[in-house]
């Protein structure tokens, strides 16, 4: 199933999820390999997020199996989760604006000074912070820069530096190229390119945009309603047919509707 | 203040941190333009009064200024994490009563201050535990407590004021000599600085209130730390309020109450804490708290009643509110 790329790094089996009376998501499955990148594409509401947030343990599904790295496991929280070595940058980004950027890339995950007060080890956090940004080819000039001043895509970049800083296996992007212009989304997609010939690491990608999608996804697939409803490998399908599906559903929605 | 403008330099271009811009970044934090106006007042009051100075007058300003600040280092902490406590001047007046009552019952004083400390503890962990699970605003919930505290201190003390246990050494050390409850003051202010700038504790205070849910996402317990600010800010609310108790040689159970509570607010406000949470210093408090008491002292030497006295505090508020948003923006312009 993976074909060339490396083992398996993340599988779901039959995800339910609901919220109150809404069955958010119906029986939903996904894998990708290491080295591969897996794009999701649905309109809002088809349970992209929902699905995104079950795989970093912000949410727990209702029923249903997640083996990383081939052993079965239950992602009971976000701390869980990133142990397993799978991280995720949201859509907001999760990033604290009136902290500095080297904060922001270890929040939550500080390092600490040795001794009994457990102080935080700055100066250690600012070079590392520094050397993260420039391992993966971002240019920041000074990373006690408070995150509020920086640009779209620079904020993208550092939580996607923060992202794959400690070993990630698993990176889960949500949304990274919404509302930006064409420049800035070049420099994300370099970015993602440059992670994913490392080979080392899957990346599963949220996304809107069916052509940008294609470009960069080794394999994509479709989610309407809570459910998978196609699946293929990037080169084998095209924007044309996958709007053909979509509006091939909607038109038997309508018509279920009696309309 | 003086350092908005600087037209003789307009042509000059720094290179990135250099002196200059360092300097800059220093002087447009809110913390230093209130240290400025502290040492102004301190030149009037002394060029007007000249017994400002003084080693007598210094020791009443010292315990003017201890507790407002000793409740600020609590209050940053809730309001960067966008919360508030009014009750913390209830809990400063409880305190002392828990712990007369414990002593009375046979437990040394020391003792006794630890369960007074740890009743305040829990007061705080209440508060925290209504605002969290039930989504009361802690605005709310502690105007319930600022009442509801209020009537236990009155009920368990029958309106009498109580004797303040404990030896000569021990009172000297913990309020009784002139300088202690400020000393106190100061290692609060010191260590709260450290916890905030310094520890795990205070950054994740810090993004609480500047995202709480970017915090939530990487993974930070927004709640533990609200509940556990609400539960420092009653502590040291407590440990101020037996302070207090300790220096005066009784406790009134109409003590604290709301002046001091937003005394403690103010000092933070004017220090450059931000209401809207994820941003401000401790120190800004310390200082905020030290610009109050000049005030209200420089004022009492001058003669001028206690209606002005409220006028100008509320005008510094104000102004001082001003001057941070203004000073906020320029920082904001400074964009590298």
């Amino acid at each position: 199933m993976t074909g060339m790329h490396g083992t398996e790094a993340l599988r779901a089996e039959g995800i339910i999820k609901r919220f109150g009376s809404v069955e958010a998501l119906s029986g939903v499955g996904m894998h990708v390999a290491a080295g591969e990148m897996l794009g999701i594409l649905g309109d809002n509401g088809a349970g992209k997020s929902t699905l995104l947030k079950i795989l970093t343990g912000y949410h727990q599904p209702d029923q249903g199996t997640i083996t990383v790295g081939g052993q079965p496991q239950i992602l009971s929280s976000v701390d869980r989760a990133r142990a397993l070595g799978i991280e995720c940058v949201y859509q907001d980004l999760a990033l604290i604006n009136a902290l500095s950027i080297y904060h922001n890339m270890f929040l939550n995950r500080e390092l600490l000074k040795p001794g009994p007060f457990r102080l935080l080890d700055h100066r250690a956090m600012r070079t590392r912070a520094a050397d993260a940004l420039a391992d993966i080819g971002v240019n920041i000039p000074n990373v006690d820069l408070e995150v509020g001043r920086l640009s779209g895509g620079q904020r993208q970049a550092i939580a996607v530096a923060r992202a794959v800083q400690s070993d990630a296996k698993i990176l889960l992007l949500d949304e990274p190229l919404a509302a930006m212009g064409a420049r800035e989304a070049g420099l994300i997609i370099d970015l993602i390119e440059r992670l994913k010939a490392r080979g080392t690491i899957a990346i599963v990608m949220i996304a809107h945009n069916y052509a940008q999608t294609l470009e960069v996804c080794d394999r994509v697939m479709l989610m309407q309603h809570g459910t998978v409803t196609y699946e293929s490998r990037a080169a084998e399908t095209s924007p044309a047919e996958l709007l053909e599906i979509v509006r091939r559903e909607y038109r038997e929605m309508r018509g279920g509707n009696g309309r | 203040m003086q350092q908005r403008n600087e037209p003789a330099r307009a042509g000059y271009s720094p290179p990135r941190r250099s002196l200059y811009a360092r300097v800059l970044d220093l002087a447009l934090r809110p913390e230093a333009s209130v240290v400025v106006v502290a040492l102004v007042l301190v030149v009037y009051f002394e060029a007007s009064t000249s017994n400002f100075l003084t080693d007598a007058n210094l020791q009443t300003l010292s315990q003017f200024v201890a507790a407002p600040v000793i409740l600020a280092c609590g209050e940053i902490m809730l309001l960067i994490c966008r919360e508030i406590d009014l009750s913390v001047g209830q809990v400063f007046a409880l305190a002392p009563f828990v712990m007369e009552k414990a002593y009375n019952i046979g437990i040394p004083v020391i003792g006794a201050m630890g369960v007074a400390l740890i009743v305040c503890a829990l007061i705080g962990l209440v508060i925290g535990l209504i605002t969290i699970r039930l989504s009361v605003p802690s605005f709310i919930t502690t105007l319930g407590m600022f009442f509801l505290i209020t009537g236990i201190t009155l009920t368990i003390s029958r309106g009498f004021p109580a004797d303040t246990p404990g030896g000569a050494g021990l009172t000297a050390v913990l309020g009784g000599w002139g300088y202690a409850e400020f000393l106190w003051s100061l290692v609060i202010v010191a260590i709260m600085h450290v916890v905030l700038r310094h520890t795990r504790w205070g950054l994740h205070t810090i993004a609480t209130g500047g995202g709480a849910i970017a915090a939530a996402e990487a993974g930070i317990n927004i709640n533990r730390i609200k509940i556990g600010n609400f539960m420092l800010t009653s502590t040291l609310g407590g440990f101020c309020g037996i302070l207090e108790a300790f220096r005066i040689g009784s406790t009134d159970p109409l003590a604290g109450g709301s002046n001091i509570m937003f005394l403690g607010v103010a000092s933070g406000v004017i220090g450059g804490t931000a209401i809207a949470g994820g941003a401000g210093t401790i120190i800004g408090g310390l200082v905020g708290g030290i610009v109050l008491g000049i005030l209200q002292d420089g004022f009492t030497l001058l003669g001028i009643n206690a209606f002005m006295f409220d006028i100008i505090i509320g005008a510094a508020i104000l102004l001082a509110m001003v001057a941070n948003i203004q000073l906020a923006r320029w920082r904001g312009m400074r964009v590298e």
